[in-house]
């Protein structure tokens, strides 16, 4: 449905540019969740704008890629059709739901705005549809809480009408931006029970963005994992979580806290995420890998298949058992 | 119109002195004496303005009679959702704001009612470390004066002895001392968490309030501070209160854990304890809500209905109620105690205490 090739977005900084996205590829199939893994600066949410058409240029720059949605390429679209696409086939989730939500309007009236947009129907069907959307998201007492504004709604409620806004108009693909970053577990598990049931109900294809790996193991079908603007592994997320090909996917495992490593020291990774204008030469993690050879530091590794539709760009086999790499 | 009575609402004006109502205790204590911090009781209400002439019409009890001990050399993890009270309860040992009623026991010393100029001399004792690293450093300090603020202001050393101690400070988080010059914004996220760590170690504390020390960080750098911190309890004898609303970090760093909900602690025991065998509803559902990174682990995610209160005039009983799927009649109209079901291990529910 949608497929995202060799994309490259550069932004504009002092005496230079900074390759916040460097190729990336990738792909989404009809109905299928894929989750876009990484730490902050990678280039995961700057990914999401571009495939909205969204991203601020300048300072941002579409260097060269494509992404097919359906057959079209949206990076030639003019800003109308583009708009046609927008909302109505794909929506997206930010992260932020108070910033996003406009607090002069009630959410009645924005939820409204978006279906508006696409299409002409009279007020009484309009609110109707509006308190279906807020229905379908599990909104309380829909009727009454239309009339409200943004800071009259909680956290939780304010991230599920961000979401029926974004299904307003039944699209193909939804793009979720840590939905769920800025909530409490037993929200953040609410708003996740409603992904799966929204997505089940109406076959529509997911691209959730998040640097939660337990979030990631609830709802993924297809990970991509981001580090420095390229994609480092990807593959289905069974093939993630227990075959883990790259240094970096595996490090990021090991890292996480648990109550069973509790006693043990955990598993850290030296050094920080490089700067997106300095990145470093070669694989980009490098300077941070316990496996690193000395072709690492100069040459790009290309991606080696695992099967399956797995794929790392690493040239290190990775021995489990004895827990080295080898050639 | 809306818009502004709620923002008036929530405009807080200097906290008053409120008289509380059954300050006797419903429940015994399940601490023991070999701590080096206890809290009995403790509370902490801020009036709720409204009007013309900003009349108090309600409180938001924040704090609402909270146990809690820390054992020597030990940590203990403070988890609960946001508003629930945790950052309140770390302000209110530091003294930052003054509690409405409870005790702080700090080692044998009752520091409760103390003034500002005597607390100055406990202020080496404890220290706090926050959450967000960009905003508790100083900008137009270099993060060299910055760590050695604290050692001027208490007149700890002399100015050399005091620049070498900063050396020392910053090799101890990993971080090279020739960096002392430099300004915060030339570091990242996860080396301003660790200059604000050597910052608090600088007076040479015994308890640190560890307020949301990782939630900022990238899960990178978050191992990273994590063993740090562990390192530094080790070799210096720390002890921590660590308040998190990550349960799987709380459950990794802690010793004992306090499950806390509007203003109350629901659930106490070890740690081990705790994460095997919970009781409080709460502590169940707050458990069953991590999503584990198992992808074979597909089982729909046990959402409890609904969100935190306003801890703004809460209704009598169980401060629970609103949401556990348990709540019968008594939990409504009864205050619940905190009852101890086993080795230091405590929870506030009737139902599952037996009682």
């Amino acid at each position: 449905m949608l497929s995202v090739k060799d994309l490259k977005v550069y932004f504009q900084v002092d005496g230079g540019f900074s390759r916040a996205v460097d190729g990336v590829s990738f792909e989404i199939q009809d109905g299928e969740t894929v989750c876009l893994v990484g730490e902050s600066g990678c280039g995961k949410s700057v990914s999401a704008l571009t495939i909205m058409g969204i991203l601020p240029q300048p300072p941002g720059k579409i260097i060269g890629g494509t992404i097919f949605f359906k057959g079209q390429d949206l990076l030639l679209m003019k800003e109308e059709e583009m708009q046609k696409v927008r909302g109505n086939h794909i929506a997206m989730v930010f992260q932020e739901p108070m910033t996003s939500l406009n607090p002069v309007f009630t959410i009645g009236d924005q939820i409204e705005e978006a279906i508006r947009i696409h299409e002409r129907i009279d007020e009484a069907e309009m609110r109707k549809r509006s308190i279906q959307a807020l229905k379908d998201v599990g909104m309380p007492s829909p009727e009454q809480r239309i009339n409200d504004y943004p800071h009259q709604l909680s956290g939780g409620q304010r991230q599920r009408v961000m979401i029926a806004m974004a299904l307003a108009c039944n699209p193909d693909l939804v793009i979720a931006d840590e939905p769920t970053t800025a909530l409490d577990v037993t929200v953040q598990a609410q708003i996740l029970n409603l992904f799966k049931d929204l997505q089940q109900k109406r076959r529509m294809s997911l691209l959730y963005i998040t640097h939660d790996l337990g979030v990631v193991a609830k709802i993924a079908d297809q990970i991509y994992v981001m580090y420095a603007g390229i994609i480092l592994e990807k593959g289905a997320a069974r093939d993630i979580f227990y075959n883990p090909c790259h240094p970096y996917t595996r490090a990021l495992l090991a890292s996480l806290p648990s109550r069973s490593k509790r006693g043990s020291k955990l598993y850290s990774i030296p050094g920080s995420v490089p700067d997106p204008a300095h990145t470093p030469k070669g694989c980009p993690f490098h300077p941070r890998c316990s496996f690193a050879l000395e072709s690492c530091t100069s040459q790009f590794p290309g991606m080696s298949d695992w099967g399956n539709g797995h794929f790392s760009r690493c040239p290190v086999i990775y021995d489990k058992e004895a827990g080295k790499g080898g050639n | 119109m809306g818009i502004l009575a709620d923002v008036r609402l929530f405009m807080i004006k200097k906290p008053e002195k409120v008289e509380i109502e059954n300050c006797t205790m419903i429940s015994t204590s399940p601490l023991s004496n070999q701590d080096i911090l206890r809290v009995e009781g403790l509370k902490k209400y801020f009036p709720v303005r409204r009007g013309f002439f900003q009349n108090v019409i309600g409180w938001i009890k924040a704090v609402d009679g909270v146990e809690l001990s820390i054992g020597r050399h030990k940590t203990l993890g403070l988890v609960g959702e946001s508003g629930c009270g945790k950052s309140t309860i770390g302000q209110l040992i530091l003294k930052l704001i003054d509690p409405d009623g409870g005790r702080i026991m700090y080692r044998d010393k009752e520091i409760t009612r103390l003034s500002q100029g005597e607390i100055k001399p406990l202020r080496k004792e404890m220290q706090i470390i926050f959450q967000d690293p960009f905003g508790s450093l100083n900008p137009r300090m270099t993060v060299g004066q910055s760590i050695d603020e604290g050692l001027r202001v208490l007149h700890m050393k002399g100015h050399n002895e005091r620049s070498e101690r900063v050396e020392e400070l910053m090799q101890m988080v990993g971080i090279s001392p020739g960096a002392a010059d430099r300004y915060p914004h030339e570091f990242s996220g996860g080396q301003r968490q660790r200059i604000g760590i050597a910052r608090a170690l600088s007076v040479e504390p015994s308890l640190i309030i560890c307020d949301e020390p990782v939630s900022a960080l990238d899960v990178s750098i978050r191992s990273q501070i994590i063993n740090l911190l562990k390192e530094l309890q080790d070799s210096l004898g720390l002890s921590y209160l660590f308040i998190s609303h990550d349960l799987t970090v709380v459950g990794y760093i802690s010793d004992s854990i306090a499950v806390m909900y509007l203003g109350q602690i629901m659930e106490y025991g070890p740690a081990g304890v705790l994460y095997d065998n919970p009781l409080h509803p709460y502590t169940v559902a707050l458990l069953s809500a991590i999503p584990e990174p198992d992808p074979d682990d597909r089982r729909e995610l046990k959402a409890l209905k609904g969100e935190v209160p306003s801890p703004f005039n809460p209704p009598p009983g169980c401060k629970f109620q609103g949401r556990c799927p348990f709540v019968e009649k008594r939990c409504r109209e009864e205050d619940v105690a905190f009852y101890q079901v086993g080795d230091g291990h405590a929870v506030r529910c009737w139902k599952v205490a037996g009682g």
